[in-house]
């Protein structure tokens, strides 16, 4: 294979990737977001405190979790099917790369909020702001650097399950590795997409970190120790005339 | 201005129960700076978490400018809008200032102005003003991260201080810092208090923080307050755990059958040549031990550590003449603990 035949495949390829991974880490954020945030909120002790709420969730989150992608894939087949209609082609794997993750972003995501000080939490409290208020304010401006880092290794982990998808037919960086690297033996090409990945990925990460970084240093960890007072181990206790 | 009664607070968690507060009944007048003051796990962070309702009592009422609190709170753990409305009235500060660390130093002492619903002019204008009041006109763009522990503080009551509240809760304000920065954070409170009419409850386990500003003080143990009152009144109350911790005298008797006692003046019986009168008048020689004046809450009192000679049977009558004085007389020598144990 010349360049010239390998230069369209390649760049449409590309295309198709962040197309595939833009839009699914799109959507994975609008949902991650608020489920992170509701994962936090309705703990023991969270300011929407539901066990129910909270053990469900969470059981949703693992399950979805711990769910092979190949394996997500053909199962949301049917889903994928009613909302696209189709279960081929890069706005099909939009869905299961989409519903994969959300809960792998959400639960980034809760770690990152359950890490801001339960005292600013107290503070916008005691200046009579409501919970809405407290992650509009708090949480989310608070925990910023560690939402974006998160969202990093979230593009990064979509990368690899896009190329999953691409043996599905989605197309993608993936699906020329697997046609053309595997089945029709060109290692030429596979190489260039190996290291096409590595260059996208780095970029990525390397982007990403600087992001966190600069807001990071901005307001910064001040000189403080460390006081990760977690919004859980501020308020272990049930309160008695709530409970009663 | 507070009033809090019966108040309680249990603590469930894992099955076992903690008592924190266990029926407070606090007073707090208005324009006054009120110190609470106990050791760690008193219950002091419970108590002033109950007044503005971050943490719901038990049992009991908290009572606010005239509020009930209590009764705005309703039944869920979420706070209803009225009671919202009340804690924007009441500003809080924190020992670990709680200043959000995304926000620069006039962000935060927007924020409690956007909960309000102010414009954003009127909130930098407010802003601007309450940095100057507090005297950090030029640190306006700094984020906290680049402020001192002092610096932090004064942004954080400058901040508490944005919705124009009559009462400020002071939860160890100056806990987290150096004795020096301490002075100046609690001048400033002092300051606030006189010239906004501020009223300040304030705890702390620090004397000194009790000692320099505060008009009344109450100690706490055990989820209990075992004594209150104001400055004045606590030396005035003979055995005053309080007021031997406010203002401390030592010295040891000299010999076996001396008796000591503490003498505390204050107002006018402090201008009184009274030692001299008690030497001429019964004739006894009388060594003073330790001495002390300061200023504590504002009143210039003095304490004396003095002993007479003789068992405490045989100065019955010059310890009267003290008290007649209108001086507090405390005896500590150790025969009168064997002679109240007679007593009984
Ligand atoms: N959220 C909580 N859950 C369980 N126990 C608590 C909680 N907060 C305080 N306590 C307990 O209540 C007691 C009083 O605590 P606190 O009010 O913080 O005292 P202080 O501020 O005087 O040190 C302590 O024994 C403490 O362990
Ligand atoms: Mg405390």
């Amino acid at each position: 294979m010349t360049w010239s035949e390998m230069q369209p495949l390649l760049s449409q390829a590309c295309w198709d990737t962040l197309y595939m991974v833009g839009w699914s880490t799109l959507i994975a954020v609008v949902a991650g977001l608020p489920l992170g945030i509701l994962l936090v909120l309705t703990d023991r002790g969270g300011l929407l405190q539901n066990v129910v709420a909270n053990k469900v969730l969470g059981q949703v989150v693992n399950i979805a979790r711990s769910m092979p992608f190949i394996i997500l894939m053909v199962a949301l087949m049917g889903f994928t099917r009613w909302i696209t209609g189709t279960t081929i082609g890069r706005e099909a794997a939009i869905v299961p790369l989409a519903v994969g993750a959300i809960p792998f972003f959400a639960r980034l995501v809760e770690t990152s909020v359950r890490e801001v000080d339960g005292g600013l939490v107290e503070a916008v409290q005691a200046m009579g702001g409501n919970t809405w208020t407290v992650v509009r304010k708090v949480l989310v401006p608070e925990s910023l650097p560690s939402l974006i880092s998160s969202t990093t290794t979230t593009v990064v982990t979509l990368i690899g399950y896009s190329a999953m998808a691409g043996t599905v037919g989605a197309g993608g960086l993936g699906d020329i590795a697997i046609r053309y690297g595997y089945q029709r033996f060109e290692t030429q090409l596979m190489w260039i997409t190996v290291a096409i990945l590595a260059v996208v990925i780095s970029v990525i990460q390397f982007a990403g970190d600087l992001a966190a970084r600069s807001l990071h240093r901005r307001g910064g960890r001040s000189g403080q120790a460390p006081t990760l007072r977690l919004l859980k181990a501020r308020q272990p206790a049930a309160d008695v005339s709530n409970a009663a | 201005m507070i009033t809090t009664s019966g108040l309680t607070k249990v603590y469930r968690s894992r099955g076992r129960e903690v008592t924190a507060l266990d029926g407070v009944d606090l007073h707090v007048r208005e324009g006054e700076v009120y110190g609470v003051i106990g050791q760690s796990g008193a219950g002091k962070s419970s108590l002033i978490r109950c007044v503005n309702l971050l943490e719901r009592p038990t049992s009991g009422t908290v009572t606010v400018a005239g509020q009930d609190l209590t009764a705005l709170a309703g039944r869920g753990p979420r706070a209803g809008k009225e009671l919202r409305r009340a804690r924007s009235r009441i500003g809080m500060v924190f020992q670990h200032f709680n200043l959000l660390s995304s926000r620069t130093v006039q962000d935060n002492i927007e924020l409690p102005l956007e909960i309000l619903g102010k414009s954003g002019k009127e909130r930098s204008r407010r802003a601007l003003e309450l940095l100057d009041l507090v005297g950090l006109a030029d640190k306006a763009g700094a984020y906290p991260a680049q402020l001192s522990g002092g610096q932090k503080q004064r942004v954080g009551i400058a901040r508490a201080l944005a919705g124009d509240p009559k009462v400020l809760l002071s939860d160890e304000a100056t806990s987290a810092l150096d004795p020096e920065t301490t002075r100046s954070i609690l001048q400033l409170l002092r300051d606030l208090n006189r010239e906004l009419g501020l009223t300040v409850l304030l705890i702390t386990h620090e004397m000194d923080v009790v000692k320099s500003i505060c008009d009344s003080a109450a100690l706490m143990e055990m989820g209990r307050i075992v004594e209150s009152g104001t400055v004045g009144e606590l030396l005035a109350t003979p055995g005053s755990e309080l007021a031997a911790a406010l203002f401390p005298v030592d010295g040891d008797a000299s010999g076996p059958d001396r008796t000591v006692v503490d003498v505390t003046f204050h107002g006018e019986a402090a201008t009184q040549p009274v030692i001299s009168q008690l030497a001429r008048t019964y004739n006894i020689d009388i060594s003073i031990l330790g001495a002390a004046l300061d200023t504590v809450g504002g009143l210039q009192v003095g304490r004396m550590r003095i002993e007479l000679p003789g068992h405490y049977e045989d100065n019955v009558v010059p310890i009267g003449f003290l008290r007649e004085q209108g001086l507090q007389v405390d005896v500590v020598s150790p025969e009168t603990a064997l002679v109240k144990e007679g007593a009984k």
